[in-house]
């Protein structure tokens, strides 16, 4: 795919539309984020950033966040919670 | 134990058919023709404890069907207790007897994903399937409530001869309906839809068409709705995994406790069938003897043992393969590498305009 890929604004509060969720399932082996007639396994990074999305916290509250969290770069955090949130927001499981 | 040597693998999903009794006669029903009486049950402390146990079994998403759930008082409550055990809720409704106030309670309590059907696009004929004067009009009236609320909505529709023709009305009634998502849904000949099969059986031509349609709808609403179909079994070239494989993704509790790897496995004779009033859901997973009857494809016939697609279709469906020849342990006979494949083409074009025997308890 060459699809320019729309960044997510600093500013957006992602949240999980109705209908979407991220549950724990011990016998499936961690964290799965469930949808109508969907299931998708989530690794664990992936769930941290979903728990994140609340509606409440923007785009970059989530990535500071994460970085203090994890102690890891902050733009190295931003470009991967990015790219996760854009992915799941073309799949409707994501609203901004 | 698992055939083949393979892990056994954890179920996904669950089918909840809390009751047969519904207000509806569809002459298509998946139900069995021998349905549960209101006194056999089980009750919303057992519903309970099979979904606290479904969650530790690995499963997911638990489909509240029926019959009509909303024939349940105990509705909500049942409900709850699957959320509270971490599942996803999803509610099949004919949407006949769900009130917007019990909508409001099941909404408030967690509801997570509401699936109506819908049986035309056409009022007339959509109650005249459904045996349901009226039936058509509260459907669109619960659809609209379930959007209100913002709930997701699917749009469920089964198609047969009296209804092909109209796939593309169809798709148009669930977008104007709010769906998300719609299923057209071609009948398969199990328990009632088998009684009434030459007068639900649609023509080579119909069927052919209603491919075509469904593939220029897509394009048509793409990013608007999601369009799940799949090819009818009399008329495919390949069958179907039925529910993925026997025992390998998801299991159907019936109203009366017995847990079936499918919702019409019961009429293939011989079968034992363990409840969940005697036994852990895991162990009935693992141990029971209808489970393990037909997992893998060591149980198979050379032709699909020695196929290619052995894993992705499982031999097909074990009710199809006794419904048509006789044998559960047959080919699936939809294949038209089965040797009874001429059964299924014979069949195809019976078709006879009688009256439905409607699904009655």
């Amino acid at each position: 795919m060459t699809e320019a890929v729309i960044a997510i604004p600093s500013d957006a509060r992602p949240r999980l539309p109705r209908g979407v969720r991220l549950v724990h399932n011990e016998a499936q082996g961690g964290w799965v984020l469930l949808a109508p007639e969907r299931v998708f396994k989530a690794d664990p990074i992936a769930a941290e950033i979903v728990k994140r999305c609340t509606g409440e916290a923007t785009f970059d509250a989530i990535v500071d966040d994460l970085a203090s969290t994890y102690k890891a770069p902050r733009e190295r955090i931003a470009a991967d919670v990015g790219a996760l949130l854009r992915g799941l927001v073309d799949k409707k499981l994501m609203e901004l | 134990m698992a055939t083949n040597g393979a892990a056994l693998s954890r179920p996904l999903g669950l089918l909840a058919e809390l009751t047969h009794r519904c207000p509806l006669g569809c002459p298509y029903c998946s139900n069995p023709i021998a349905l549960d009486p209101r006194g056999d049950e089980l009750d919303a402390a057992t519903w309970a404890r099979v979904f606290r146990e479904a969650a530790a079994l690995g499963v997911l998403q638990v489909h509240l069907s029926g019959g009509e759930p909303a024939s349940r008082r105990d509705l909500v409550d049942i409900m709850r207790s699957a959320r509270d055990a971490g599942l996803y809720t999803n509610l099949i409704t004919s949407g006949v007897g769900v009130t917007p106030k019990l909508l409001g309670a099941l909404a408030d309590a967690g509801l997570d994903h509401v699936q109506v059907s819908i049986q035309d696009s056409e009022q007339k004929s959509a109650d005249h399937i459904a045996g349901y004067e009226g039936a058509y009009a509260r459907k669109r009236a619960l659809a609209a409530e379930v959007v209100a609320m913002k709930i997701p909505l699917t749009v469920n529709v089964v198609v047969h001869r009296a209804n092909i023709a109209r796939i593309e009305e169809q798709v148009a009634l669930a977008l104007d309906m709010g769906a998300a998502r719609v299923e057209i849904a071609h009948v398969q000949y199990y328990g009632w839809a088998l009684k009434n099969r030459a007068a639900l059986m649609p023509t080579r031509e119909q069927v052919d068409a209603a491919v075509k349609a469904v593939e220029v709808l897509r394009a048509r609403h793409h990013g608007r709705i999601v369009i799940d179909a799949v090819v009818p079994d009399y008329h495919a070239r390949f069958p179907k995994p039925c529910v993925g494989g026997w025992g390998r993704r998801s299991l159907n509790v019936t109203p009366a406790g017995k847990v079936l790897p499918c919702h019409a496995a019961e009429s293939i004779p011989g079968l034992e069938f363990w409840s969940v009033r005697d036994h852990p859901l895991e162990e009935i997973w693992t141990s029971s003897p209808a489970f393990n009857a037909f997992r893998g494809t060591d149980f198979l016939p050379e032709l699909c043992r020695t196929c290619d697609r052995r894993e992705v279709d499982f031999g097909g469906c074990r009710c199809q393969a006794f419904a048509l020849t006789g044998d559960a342990r047959a080919t699936d006979p939809v294949c038209h590498l089965s040797p009874h494949h001429r059964l299924v083409e014979e069949l195809a074009v019976v078709q006879e305009d009688r009256v439905y025997s409607y699904r009655r308890m």
